[in-house]
C-alpha cells in the first residue's frame, strides 16, 4: 500500500531503498503551500486504482533503471500547510540515475494518479483544485 | 442489456449527489454511452466536461472502449495528485 493517512515517514522510506552499493539517493517531497490563505489541503483518491497505478509507475521505472530502487508514498486526508503530501525516494549506484528516476516518477504521478485536492482556507471557504502544472 | 456500475469522485461526486451507482444500457456499448446515460440519470453531471477522463475496471481508457455486464466505469475529474 502506497497510500497513507498518517504523516510521511521519510526515514522509513530511506531505509527501504538505501544499501551500501547505492551511492546516490534522491528524495523528492511535495508539501502543501500556504498560497492565498490556504491552511490545509484535503486529498482524496480513487484508492484502489491509485495504488495499482503507483505499482505500474514504479514497475516501469524499475524496467528503465534496473539498478535504481525507488519508492513512493502519498498521504491522503487533511494535510496542514507545510506538511508533505508525497515522498519519492530513489537510490542508485550513481546520482544521475537516482535524479532521473525520481523526476520521472513525480511527472508520471502528476499525469496518472486519480488523486484530487480541495483547498481549505482560513476564512472557512473550500475549493476543488483543477490541474495546473507549475513545475 | 448490460448493467454497469459507475463511480464518481471529488467534484463529480458532488455534481452527481452520490459516489456509487449503476446504469443499464443496450449492448454493444462504450464508455461514452455510459457517460451519456449518466448525464440523463444524474442531471448535475451535465456540468462535467464533454469528454471527462474515465477508467474502466481501474485502468485509464479512451471513451470508445467497450463495456460489458458487470464492468465498473469511474469518472475522474482532472488529477491534482502530488
Amino acid at each position: 500500500m502506497h497510500l497513507t493517512r498518517h504523516p510521511l515517514a521519510i526515514a522509513d522510506l530511506l531505509a527501504e531503498v538505501q544499501s551500501p552499493e547505492r551511492g546516490g539517493t534522491c528524495v523528492f517531497l511535495g508539501t502543501v503551500r500556504n498560497d492565498a490563505d490556504i491552511t490545509a489541503i484535503d486529498y482524496s483518491a480513487y484508492e484502489a486504482m491509485a495504488d495499482e497505478e503507483i505499482e505500474r509507475i514504479l514497475a516501469e521505472a524499475h524496467e528503465r533503471w534496473p539498478d535504481v530502487r525507488v519508492i513512493l508514498n502519498h498521504r491522503l486526508g487533511v494535510i496542514p500547510a507545510g506538511e508533505a503530501s508525497i515522498a519519492i525516494v530513489a537510490a542508485a549506484p550513481h546520482r544521475d540515475a537516482a535524479f532521473a528516476a525520481c523526476r520521472h516518477v513525480i511527472e508520471e504521478v502528476k499525469k496518472r494518479l486519480p488523486i484530487w485536492k480541495k483547498e481549505l482556507r482560513g476564512d472557512g471557504s473550500e475549493q476543488w483544485v483543477e490541474a495546473h502544472d507549475h513545475r | 442489456m448490460a448493467k454497469v456500475s459507475v463511480r464518481f469522485f471529488a467534484r463529480y461526486a458532488e455534481l452527481a449527489g452520490c459516489s456509487v451507482s449503476a446504469v443499464n444500457l443496450e449492448t454493444p456499448a462504450t464508455v461514452a454511452d455510459v457517460i451519456e446515460r449518466v448525464r440523463e440519470v444524474f442531471p448535475g453531471t451535465q456540468a462535467m466536461p464533454p469528454r471527462p477522463l474515465a477508467a474502466l475496471n481501474q485502468r485509464h481508457v479512451k471513451l470508445d472502449a467497450t463495456v460489458h455486464e458487470g464492468d465498473e466505469v469511474a469518472l475522474l475529474p482532472p488529477f491534482a495528485g502530488g
